[in-house]
Formats: structure tokens, sequence, C-alpha cells
């Protein structure tokens, strides 16, 4: 069969974000603690968060999933670090969009996120890539 | 008339999905619907659309004669004494829900122990949690041997004279594993406990006779069978039935309703409780007529053998890990398995991609998963619409996965 479907899906920078999760870990001191699974098939995160004076100064997850949802928090975790907890809740904000298939701000680079642009094609894996998003939400809130 | 043919009664089956032929391999999710039970709904609510139990006129009376007729075949297809012990559900679940509120509540005290087992649904085990929680009652699990069957000395150890109830899935959703409900319901009754047996993924698939197990209680749901959504059976002893109490109050259930007493009706209908789910029942009597006809026996042989089949190719696919019984004969027709390095959820999508629908996730057994020490598995599971080639694509499909993510990695 042609992968071509596929690739929308599996980018290639997925992938090195699966297989090289960056930020994998976790934060001992000082940080805020989320665990989130998401009940309908078993993919389950544990977040670490130091937040310092409104920054996100540190961002660690580890946990079990597929290739969607881990190479997500990676991503995720990548791009929050070092910014301000609002502008991270406005990167998720956006986030949520794009997996929407909806207008998004382009106020941000989204850097690797944006090869996570495809999963909005593939309505059944949106609950993969949003749960350490969602987890970054409650923990900053 | 177990042959290709018989995907010919499936309209659905005949779509492209993602530009290929579909393969549907979901069926311990839930099972296609021939024409006939299609067929059936639509002239119900068509010509004999109508209330059940009240109306004079004559659409009144042919709405409850097929809902009772519905009754019967259920009652003949499980060999139960009589209709009174056939109880319309919305399924499984509430099924077993009904037996947990009702029988447990009054049956079960403090100190007294509910034994299941390590493979059971979520469907199967919440309600006796919730009821051992209730009454500070002691719930104990009959461990697995590393096949994914029950070992009758383990039962016989687990099950003691303060059991009061013992429930068991008759074929496992996950592990596919056949339990012999017979000899445990045998070693309950010793200890004086009552039998209960979820029959969900069994009776779409096997021939059950309620009277030979001797079970008291039996739960099933008729969308896996053929039939529709929303309508499942609850069989039990009349013995047990009669002295219930009815968890649900309303209309059709009473028999006299003053300002502060009320009556119940006569079994079934004192658990009945509002307008039943009719068009649910007449489908249900439809699919029932459908495998009667096909053979319940002829389904199993042929679900045997597609189980064989399966594991035979699967077994080709290297890194692939089968779970549950190897003999086919030992299990009803699925298979739970894992690829390495390619998490279910990916599995499941490189398949859809290639039109074949399978399940990916903890299939409602998380306690069982982690027996199994997977996060998720992925399951394909078939019935008697589903072929040889149906797998051979299945097996094609998942080398395109390995080869997809081999390459990435």
């Amino acid at each position: 069969m042609s992968f071509n479907n596929l690739d929308q899906l599996y980018r290639s920078v997925i992938m090195d974000h699966y297989k090289n999760p960056r930020n994998k870990g976790s934060i001992e001191e000082d940080a805020v603690t989320i665990d989130m699974n998401n009940p309908t098939c078993g993919d389950r995160i544990h977040l670490t968060l130091k937040v310092t004076d409104g920054i996100v100064e540190d961002a660690k997850f580890d946990g079990e999933g597929c290739s969607i949802s881990m190479s997500s928090a990676s991503m995720m975790t990548q791009i929050i670090k070092g910014k301000k907890v609002e502008e991270a809740l406005e990167l998720a904000e956006i986030f949520s969009k794009m997996m929407m298939g909806e207008d998004y701000s382009e106020k941000y680079d989204l850097e690797d996120v944006e090869a996570l642009q495809g999963v909005s094609q593939f309505p059944a894996r949106i609950k993969c890539a949003t749960l350490a998003w969602k987890a970054m939400e409650k923990g900053v809130k | 008339m177990m042959n290709k043919d018989i995907k010919s009664y499936f309209p659905i089956l005949n779509q492209e999905v993602n530009g290929h032929k579909l393969v549907y391999l979901d069926s311990a999710a839930t099972s296609q619907k021939p024409i006939q039970v299609i067929e059936a709904m639509k002239q119900y609510y068509e010509f004999d659309n109508s209330n059940v139990h009240r109306g004079v006129h004559t659409l009144g009376n042919r709405a409850t004669d097929k809902y009772e007729g519905a009754r019967e075949k259920v009652r003949k297809f499980i060999n139960a004494n009589s209709t009174e012990e056939i109880i319309f559900t919305r399924g499984t679940t509430t099924a077993l829900n009904t037996v947990a509120s009702s029988y447990g509540r009054a049956n079960v005290a403090e100190g007294d122990e509910i034994v299941i087992t390590h493979m059971e649904h979520h469907s199967n085990i919440i309600p006796w949690q919730q009821l051992a929680k209730e009454k500070n009652a002691t719930l104990k699990y009959i461990e697995l041997e590393a096949d994914g069957t029950l070992n009758l000395e383990k039962v016989r150890a687990t099950i003691t004279p303060k059991t009061k109830i013992v429930s068991v899935s008759m074929a496992s959703n996950v592990l596919g594993t056949i339990n012999p409900i017979k000899e445990i319901a045998q070693i309950a009754h010793a200890n004086g406990a009552v039998m209960v047996a979820d029959g969900a993924q069994a009776a779409p698939h096997m021939k059950i006779d309620v009277q030979d197990l001797d079970v008291d209680f039996l739960g099933f749901s008729g969308h896996k069978m053929c039939g529709p959504t929303g309508i499942g059976v609850l069989y039990g002893k009349k013995e047990h039935l009669e002295k219930m109490e009815p968890i649900e109050f309303g209309g059709e259930m009473i028999d006299f309703v003053g300002l502060y007493d009320s009556t119940w009706k006569e079994l079934p209908w004192k658990f009945e409780g509002g307008t039943p789910i009719i068009a649910g029942a007449v489908g249900l009597g439809a699919a029932i007529d459908f495998l009667t006809e096909i053979g319940l026996d002829n389904i199993a042989e042929h679900e045997h053998k597609l189980a064989g089949y399966a594991m035979d190719q699967l077994e080709t696919i290297d890194g692939l890990k089968i779970f549950g019984p190897r003999d086919p004969m030992k299990r009803c027709g699925l298979v739970t398995f894992n690829l390495d390095d390619v998490h279910p959820h990916d599995v499941a999508t490189v398949l859809d991609m290639n039109g074949i629908a399978v399940r990916a996730g903890h299939h409602c057994a998380q306690p069982l998963m982690k027996c199994l020490q997977q996060v998720a598995t992925a399951r394909a599971s078939f019935y008697l619409y589903n072929t040889e080639e149906d797998i051979d694509r299945l097996v094609a499909g998942l080398r395109s996965a390995k080869e997809y993510f081999g390459d990435v990695f």
C-alpha cells in the first residue's frame, strides 16, 4: 500500500520525538505534579512542572502511550520551557484549535509542534495528542 | 450455510473504507446486523408500533405479541424453564447491576465474600466492588494460569462457605478463554453461593443451556449477537427472581398503586419498569432466528477454525505476541496481541488506513491488563461473516505496520 496517508500522521519529526523523547523524567524538587490518563485507551502521563515567578522554568514527563501521545508530550515540554504561564496556556489553546482543524493565532513559532497538525485528520487520535497539554493546563492553572 | 455468502446478509460489510474493501474485525465490541434484523425492526416501526400491555386496540396487541414473542425466542435460545425467568434489560451491564443491586443487597452481609476472576470485564467487576464496599464484604479474585485459563483447583481454593456470589465470564473479551462455568457453578453451589455468568462474549458464539450449566443468573447483550444496541437479557432462576425486589419503579411494573404503598406485577414484568425496549426486543428475536437457522454449533466451529488459522498466521510475524490459550478449542473467535515496538493505537491506525477495523486499548479490563503487564493491546475478533481472507488482510496490514514503523526506527 502507499504510505502517503500515514505520513500525514507520522511525520519523521514525530517519530524522532517518540524515539528520543525530550525532557523525559521527573523533577524531584519544588515541582507541581500532574498525573493524567486517557481512560478509553490507557495512555498515561506523569508531568512535573517547576514554575517560578510566573515562568515555566522546567518541565519533564514520564508515561506510557502511543507514538502520538508521547511525542506530543515531548514537544509540549520543549516549547513551554522558559515561557510565561500565560504564554503556555495560550499555546495550549492554539494547540487545541490546531487539533480541531480550526484557524489559530500565528503569534508563536510552534517549532516541532507544527508536525502534529496532521492529527486533526484522524479524529480517533486527537485525544492521544491533547493528553499532555491538558495535564500542563491543569498544572499551571 | 457457513460460507462466503453469509457476508451478503450484512449490507454494512459491502463498502470501502479508506480506499479498501472493509474487513470488520471488531465484533467482540459490537457485531454487525444482518438484513433480517434491520427489516424486522423496520417492519415493526412501519406497521406494528404501539405501546405494550395496555392497548385495547389492534396495534397494541400486535406490539405486545411481538415483544412477548421475542421473550419466548430468548427462553428457547438459552433453554430456560419459563419466560418468567427472562427479563429484558439494556444489556449485560444492566443485567449484572440488577443482580448486584437487588439480589446482592438482600443476600450479602458484612464479612461475606463475593468471588470473581482476574479476567473480568469492568461490568463484572465494578458492581461487585460497589456491593462489597456498601456491605463491608470481601471481593476475592481467582488467579489465572499463565496461559490465561482458570484452574479448578484454584477455583475450589478461593470459594468458601462464606462466599455468597460467584460471578465469572463465560468467555473472556480479551483472552478469548472459554471458562468451565458448569464446574464452577457446582463448586459455588456446594459452598451455598449463587452462580452468575457473564454471557456477553458467549451468547453470540456458542450454545448456552442454562439448565444444564445450572447457573443462577446469566446476562448477555443483543448487539454482540447480530441484534440492535440497547437490548439485553437477564436470566434468573424463578426461585431467586420471585424473592427479589425491583430496582426500577414506575409504569409497566406495578400491580396496584396506592398513595403510600404499591405492589408489583408478577414475573418477569416487575423488573421492567417504564415502556420497554420493544423494537430492540423484536430485533433481538430476529437475530436469534437468524443465528438459530445457521446453527450455534456451526458458528462455534467456524470461529474455532478462524482463531486457529489467525494464530498460525499471526505467529509468522516477528515480534508478535499473542495473549490467552494457544489451543483454539479453548477460546472463542478473538485474538489479542501486541506487536513489538509498535503501540496498539498505531497498529490500529495503520490497519484502519488499510480498511481493517480492530480494537486497540484496554478493552474495559484494566485489572487484566495489569496481570498481562500491558498498558494496552490490539484485538481482532471474528464472527460468522469473517473468512480466512479477512485474516490474510489483517496479517498483510500488520506486516505493513511493521514495515512502516521499522523504517523510522
